[in-house]
């Protein structure tokens, strides 16, 4: 507290600093960013790269071309443009999955920040919504969710925030648990600083590392829980250009049309692998300790 | 130690409790109507409430208060649509599928041996292959070949499942047809089932010709579903390998004189696999989740395709039914997991 403000902001920045160098230094982080503002940019600029109407959609004299100089990535049976649609399809993956994950961070760390800070029978009621949460694997309690609400895209973003929820409310508990005893909250404390003060200024900003490790890595498992759920035919409906729809519509045939599946399918797999690559990279700058992991 | 497992059982009580509480609340709680869901917006009302009636949603959901001050009884009041399913859970009663009419449990019975084959011989690649691959980078840290370990690795859990059991579908059955596209068995192979697992049973009845048949069919499906739980146990292996690798014992074992083989074989992996194998048990719940798309995507007669063609007829039932199975057999593999790592590792306290 005695420390002068400037002081500090120097000593902030220096630490910011050391860990950019150390982001810019790290190769495969800087792929995965590569990758990742590639798909944005493409995303965002979709409607200037080729503009999309869902309705005019279709030319049925072009029905099923393979991949050629003027359809790159081929057409599927209405004739539409695989090109497009993957195009516009990330829109749809990159939106869903970063909302789904930022309402699930912000909803589970505010309920695992109070859980660890407040203790007691908040604390016992909140262990036991993660474990119920958690015993439901992989997206199956997505699946058990959208297959009562009806399938949609909202219900599937609904869906997979949920299932997202109890991760960001274990993680932060468990860190919140740990800082609640270090030394500088307790003289916080012992200096009689608000309980507000003392959540949201020392244990909150001294939690941040882990969930923005955990953020990173969870857009790339929303973006496939987002295409599973399409996939199954619980997520976007058609005629929605949603990269896990594009691939059910392209199944029915792809041993005459392989190209309506495979095109759609590198894309969710890259934008992941972009994800993950950052992800990785964000976890060694900020938490060396986990750098084996 | 006995009292720490039945601690640990009791401590499963809570949890399950509230997974049938949460899957209760998300079939019935959730405002729409199952029955409009069911038949369809267009359906005739006297039809939805035959349905309604049938299904027992003409109730009230928790406690049947009106009927209980009618008739002066109190267990009237467990006339609900609550305690009618927790009444039938606790009898192993899950209902009955609204198309075929047969009970869920029957179903799942009959299915479950499919997928427990497809995701013993899934974990059974990740395994085989990743343990040694992860050792193998990590004897190797931060030279090419270790990064492009790693980065395959990392690119497994990228994969969405569907569309990786499609291109290898695409490559190994339609253009090379080295392997059967889908099913378990090709049809016209005789085989009696003794488990259900029918690689087991091909085996244990002398059947050559098929278990061979019966493997063919696995390993696509086996490929697609288990390479996300590889890339883990690489990637866990090969951590756990570093960690191990730089301890004081194997530094003795090294100091000793003891070839590189033995410091590794015997002093570091059998160390390094503790947490490996935990990784290896919390998969199990990937595989489940993963066998939905798996069998989709492989026409696999097992527990992920019925529950997609549940999903697809809106056959509450079985959703139900399904999926309250798979969170109950997860919760428990973890726990026996939790188990075995304290049975393996003397370290770890009972308390």
């Amino acid at each position: 507290m005695t420390v002068p403000a400037a002081a500090a902001d120097s000593g902030r920045r220096s630490a910011f600093r050391d860990r950019a160098r150390r982001f810019l230094r790290h190769p495969t982080g800087m792929i995965g960013m590569v990758i990742i503002v590639f798909f944005i940019t493409v995303s965002l600029l979709a409607p200037v790269i080729r503009p999309y109407d869902a309705a005019r959609d279709r030319n049925l004299r072009a029905r099923l071309t393979p991949p050629n100089a003027e359809y790159i990535f081929g057409t599927d049976e209405l004739g539409r443009d695989i090109f497009t649609r993957v195009l516009h399809g990330g829109r749809i993956s990159l939106r869903v999955g970063v909302i789904a994950v930022g309402v699930a961070v912000v909803i589970g760390t505010l309920l695992g920040l109070f859980a660890g800070f407040f203790g007691g029978w908040i604390d016992t009621i909140a262990v036991w919504l993660i474990d119920i949460l958690l015993a439901f694997p992989g997206i199956l309690l997505a699946i058990a969710i959208v297959a009562t609400l009806g399938p949609s895209l909202t219900n599937a973003l609904i869906a997979i925030s949920i299932t997202q929820i109890p991760v960001y409310m274990r993680l932060t508990r468990s860190v919140v648990l740990s800082i609640k005893e270090s030394e500088y909250v307790q003289s916080a404390r012992a200096l009689g600083a608000a309980r507000n003060r003392l959540i949201f200024r020392h244990v909150l900003p001294n939690s941040l590392s882990p969930i923005i490790v955990q953020l990173t890595l969870s857009i790339g498992v929303a973006i496939l829980d987002v295409a599973a759920l399409g996939f199954l035919g619980l997520g976007a409906q058609p005629p929605n250009p949603e990269w896990g729809l594009m691939i059910r519509d392209g199944f029915a045939q792809f041993v005459r049309a392989p190209w309506l599946s495979i095109f759609p399918g590198i894309a969710i797999f890259l934008s992941v692998v972009g994800f993950n690559l950052l992800g990785d990279a964000v976890r060694d700058v900020l938490d060396p300790r986990l750098r084996n992991l | 130690m006995t009292g720490y497992i039945v601690r640990r059982l009791l401590g499963l009580i809570p949890v399950l409790f509230g997974v049938t509480l949460l899957i209760f609340a998300i079939t019935r709680v959730i405002p729409g109507d199952p029955a409009v869901a069911m038949l369809g917006q267009r359906s005739s009302p006297e039809l939805r409430e035959r349905l309604r009636a049938d299904l027992g949603l003409d109730r009230p959901l928790w406690f049947n208060v009106e009927q209980a001050s009618e008739t002066g009884s109190i267990g009237a009041l467990f006339d609900s649509q609550y305690f009618d399913y927790m009444g039938g859970l606790l009898s192993g009663d899950l209902g009955r599928s609204i198309y075929t009419r047969i009970p869920v449990r029957e179903s799942l019975s009959n299915r479950f041996p499919a997928t427990l084959e497809l995701t013993l011989i899934a974990m059974f690649f990740a395994v085989l292959i990743g343990v040694p691959a992860g050792v193998w980078a990590a004897l190797r840290r931060g030279s090419l070949a270790d990064t492009a370990v790693m980065t395959i690795a990392l690119s497994g859990v990228s994969f969405p499942v569907f569309w990786l059991a499609i291109i290898l579908i695409y490559i190994f059955a339609v253009n090379l047809g080295w392997f059967p596209p889908s099913g378990r068995l090709t049809p016209g192979i005789p085989l009696q089932p003794i488990t259900g697992l029918y690689l087991l049973d091909s085996l244990l009845r002398g059947n050559f010709t098929a278990a061979w048949d019966v493997l063919r069919h696995l390993i696509l499906p086996a490929i697609a579903l288990g390479t996300i739980p590889l890339a883990i146990v690489v990637r866990m292996t090969r951590s756990s390998m570093l960690e191990v690798l730089g301890q004081d014992y194997v530094r003795t074992a090294r100091a000793k004189g003891l070839g590189e083989r033995s410091v590794v074989n015997k002093h570091a992996l059998r160390n390094a696999l503790l947490p490996v194998v935990t990784v290896i048990g919390l998969s199990f719940g990937t595989l489940l989740s993963g066998a939905i798309l798996t069998e989709t995507v492989f026409s696999w007669p097992g527990i992920g395709r019925w529950v997609y063609d549940a999903i697809a007829m809106r056959d509450y039932p079985v959703i139900q039914g399904g999926v309250l199975f798979v969170a109950f057999l997860f919760v428990l593999v973890n726990l026996l997991v939790d188990l075995t790592y304290s049975l393996i590792d003397p370290r770890i306290q009972y308390s």
